[in-house]
């Protein structure tokens, strides 16, 4: 078995993992870092995300009124010191971007122009017209190539992670290409895998966001946070999930039921605004969980269209210009055409909620450090306490660049300094892993991978969707467990060594279903609703703060139901208060500027 | 539901010793993607094809494959637009790795090649301005997804792959162009070399296959241009 050695490995080239990389090299330039991805970076999924990324910008806005968007919005579960520090940090990450290169778009004047999102009382997004995440991607990887002491392992799979005791000392990986195992030794190593939005049917994600990173750090006994919070955005295509992005309401799309009304006035998100004339925090520019939770009633009460069998909305453009949606949307106007068939300046679009993103994942401090010396996580397979219980859109992008700095640079000075690893044990854990390997392979009856993962999938939509009871969650669980006894059944039918697709799909099948259990045992502990976790349950249909103003913690148990406990939510100047939005919210945020010692 | 024929050309390197086109019938309805197609091959029929994917969205670039000869985005090609056998290959003008997978390494050598950062000497912490019109000087060249569909599309890369290429020339201009960078002198080394943007014939059947409407065969065009400015420039020089 080949054996690397390098001083701090990187898992995943998202944003994350790019922007980390490049920290460790600015930080300690006498280091080796190795950036490995299952996919060539810029495949990262990223790549994908369209609206843009928040700071705070205008001089009319504040910190504290990021701070205090993000903590309501994430119905008050986010560690507050972390939201202070990221709303504080933004604004510095998204013009290094600029210095490298990233085309932001622009006011008349060469200033960057900042839109609407949902959630956030002023305009404080930055973007790249319709495709920022994709401009943030590239140019991060382009920026990374300056770097020599950055050396990728492009297609490569994390198989494992080497310990030495409790100490993280490197990565098992799957070299796709030849299908021989590496071993690669490293001083820290940093997970930047993305989400698992792909453990449920329908969902905005690309297939390779299935939650590997997340699924390891469990296994090896870090805490999975908060999972039961998923979020499903509210405009995915019907069918394939494809992203619409909220930018669209941002610049004044709004949403219609099938009777031509706008629904969301109905919802608490009212009263109803003049089109084109968009107003922050109401209406369309409402959170995404309340907004995806609408759907779930209007669909209820019989007022969706129908799109090849799939109940939808409908997001009208049709009063803002050819010109601006060119200018704004061209992304969003050549994914309609080609995926729906619609021209947005004439016909609105068809549209519903779809799975997004994890709130949840890997239980890190502020530093990004994971409870395991040497692991540190960061992006959407981390839970540094950011996001709560609901993330706004445009948080994330820069929660990458924010993170991904601090993860980079805390490896880097740990790797710097940190004791010598015993690395005797290791071969014996390679070889252990590659004998589990071998054994994967052999003939399967009735099954296969693309079966256990559509009926994972289909489980996952069905027990852990928009809404949720404790029957729907109880027969969730146990048709999972079902499955991993499944899994435990399965083999790999295809032997060969040269991209083995189906070995590959078959390792993230089953870190998924680790992560899907997850994500249902902590739904069913949390017996309240907030954010994006709402249960239907008598009793349960409201925040209860009482009990539940604090994070899950999950703790992986081997052919078991994981371990549950509860961690207190860090709250250091924003006291719980009623999350609103529409008209009530104008009141709301008067009543909580105007309290004296409540901002950071 | 409709029935289509898909060719799908298969190689396995472990076994084959030159590729072969195998037979597959798929359902699909008008908006089957040759993307779906081939994961509902790889899901029912055949769980060894191989072939990368990811976003399905037309933005990650992975999945790009010669379909009845041209090379198209899978996820951007939809059945509905063939009514007889479709062939399915992997890229042209590049190695096969095996079935409809190709080695890139070539194409992000070439990417890298021309620096694709911005270069200049600012030490500030204020962010430059660009005003729109700056920035529209080379926004269309910043939208390639990498895709690599150019370089099948490109003869002279098919002849000689140490050409550059459409893509990565097209990067190069991206940078040129953008009124933050300085580094042009870095990069003309690249592209007035042999390789560098004269290799190219103006045969602009990249422009033609691009997905993202870039027209690369418009910024090799810009950088030949700059290229004979920068070789006149340096006669004069002493």
């Amino acid at each position: 078995m080949q054996i690397l050695q390098t001083d701090i490995i990187v898992v995943g080239g998202g944003g994350a993992g790019l922007r980390a990389a490049i920290a460790a090299a600015e930080a300690a330039p006498q280091l080796s870092i190795t950036l490995l991805s299952k996919v060539y970076p810029m495949r990262s999924h990223t790549v994908a995300a369209e609206g843009g990324a928040a700071a705070v910008t205008l001089s009319s806005d504040s910190a504290a009124a990021h701070f205090h968007d993000t903590v309501s919005g994430g119905d008050w579960l986010a560690d507050q010191p972390v939201v202070e520090f990221f709303v504080k940090q933004a604004y510095r990450e998204l013009v290094q971007l600029e210095h490298w290169g990233c085309p932001w778009s622009r006011q008349q004047d060469g200033n960057v122009a900042v839109r609407r999102f949902g959630g956030m009382k002023t305009e404080r997004t930055w973007f790249a017209a319709d495709k920022t995440g994709f401009h943030i991607l590239h140019t991060l990887f382009q920026t990374s190539l300056k770097y020599p002491a950055i050396k990728r392992l492009d297609e490569y799979f994390m198989l494992d992670l080497l310990r030495a005791g409790e100490q993280v000392v490197g990565v098992l990986a799957l070299a796709l290409n030849s299908g021989e195992l590496v071993q690669i030794q490293a001083k820290s190593v940093i997970l930047a895998t993305g989400g698992a939005g792909r453990v449920f049917h329908y969902n905005t994600n690309g297939g390779i966001v299935t939650g590997d990173g997340m699924a390891l750090a469990y296994r090896h006994g870090v805490a999975l946070r908060d999972m039961e919070f998923v979020q499903y955005h509210p405009t995915g295509l019907p069918g394939s999930g494809i992203l619409i992005t909220e930018a669209c309401r941002g610049e004044g799309a709004v949403l219609l039921n099938k009777h031509g009304k706008r629904y969301l006035q109905d919802y608490g998100l009212g009263p109803e605004t003049a089109l084109g004339q968009p107003q922050n925090k109401q209406m369309e520019l409402g959170p995404r969980d309340k907004l995806s939770q609408a759907f779930w009633h209007e669909q209820q009460a019989g007022r969706c269209g129908d799109y090849n069998g799939h109940a939808v909305v409908y997001l009208d453009l049709r009063h803002l210009s050819r010109a601006h949606l060119q200018q704004r949307l061209p992304f969003i106007c050549e994914l309609a055409k080609a995926y729906v068939n619609i021209d947005p300046a004439l016909a609105a679009i068809p549209i519903r909620p779809a799975v997004h993103y994890t709130m949840g994942g890997i239980a890190t401090d502020i530093n990004c450090q994971t409870t395991l010396p040497g692991l540190y996580a960061v992006g959407e397979c981390a839970s540094v306490g950011l996001h709560g219980a609901n993330r706004l859109g445009s948080n994330s992008l820069s929660e990458l660049l924010v993170f991904g700095r601090v993860a980079g640079e805390q490896a880097a000075q740990y790797a710097s300094q940190c004791p010598a690893a015993d690395s005797r044990a290791l071969s014996v854990q390679s070889e252990m892993s590659q004998r589990w390997l071998n054994r994967r392979f052999g003939t399967n009856t009735t099954d296969s991978v693309a079966q256990l993962r559509h009926d994972m999938t289909l489980t996952m939509e069905q027990g852990c969707g928009i809404y949720r009871t404790g029957e729907s969650l109880l027969h969730c669980q146990q048709q999972l467990q079902a499955l991993q006894q499944r899994y435990q059944q399965l083999k790999v039918t295809d032997r060969s060594k040269v991209f083995n697709s189906e070995l590959l799909q078959y390792l993230e099948l089953g870190f998924g279903l680790d992560v899907a259990l997850a994500i249902c045992s902590a739904a069913m502990a949390r017996t309240e609703s907030r954010g994006a976790h709402q249960r239907l349950d008598s009793g349960m249909t409201v925040r209860n703060d009482g009990e539940f103003l604090c994070h899950s913690q999950l703790y992986y148990k081997a052919n078991s139901l994981p371990h549950l406990s509860w961690q207190a939510v860090q709250i250091s100047s924003l006291p719980p208060a009623q999350r609103s939005y529409g008209v009530n919210n104008a009141t709301a945020e008067d009543s909580a500027d105007s309290t004296p010692g409540t901002q950071p | 539901m409709t029935e289509y024929q898909l060719l799908i050309q298969r190689y396995d390197p472990e076994h084959d010793n030159e590729p072969r086109l195998q037979r597959f019938t798929v359902p699909g309805d008008h908006t089957t993607s040759m993307l779906d197609a081939l994961l509902y091959v790889q899901q029912k029929l055949d769980v060894t094809l191989g072939l990368r994917w990811s976003c399905r969205m037309a933005i990650c670039g992975s999945c790009g494959v010669m379909v009845n000869g041209i090379p198209k985005l899978g996820c951007k090609t939809f059945l509905r637009d063939y009514h007889s056998e479709i062939v399915i290959e992997p890229l042209a003008h590049f190695a096969v790795e095996k079935d409809l997978i190709v080695d890139m390494t070539q194409f992000l050598a070439h990417l890298s090649a021309i620096k694709p950062y911005l270069i200049n000497d600012y030490s500030g912490t204020a962010m430059h301005k660009q005003t729109p019109a700056q920035l529209a000087k080379y926004q269309q060249f910043s939208n390639c997804i990498n895709c690599g569909l150019c370089y099948s599309a490109c003869p002279q890369f098919g002849l000689n792959p140490e050409f550059l290429g459409p893509a990565a020339i097209t990067l190069a201009q991206r940078y040129n162009l953008d009124s933050r960078d300085n580094g042009k002198a870095a990069r003309m080394p690249q592209l007035n070399g042999k390789n560098g943007a004269w290799g190219c014939t103006f045969v602009g059947f990249c422009s033609d296959v691009c997905p993202k409407q870039l027209d690369p065969a418009a910024a090799v065009n810009q950088a030949k241009v700059e290229s004979a400015k920068d070789f006149i420039i340096s006669m004069f020089k002493p």
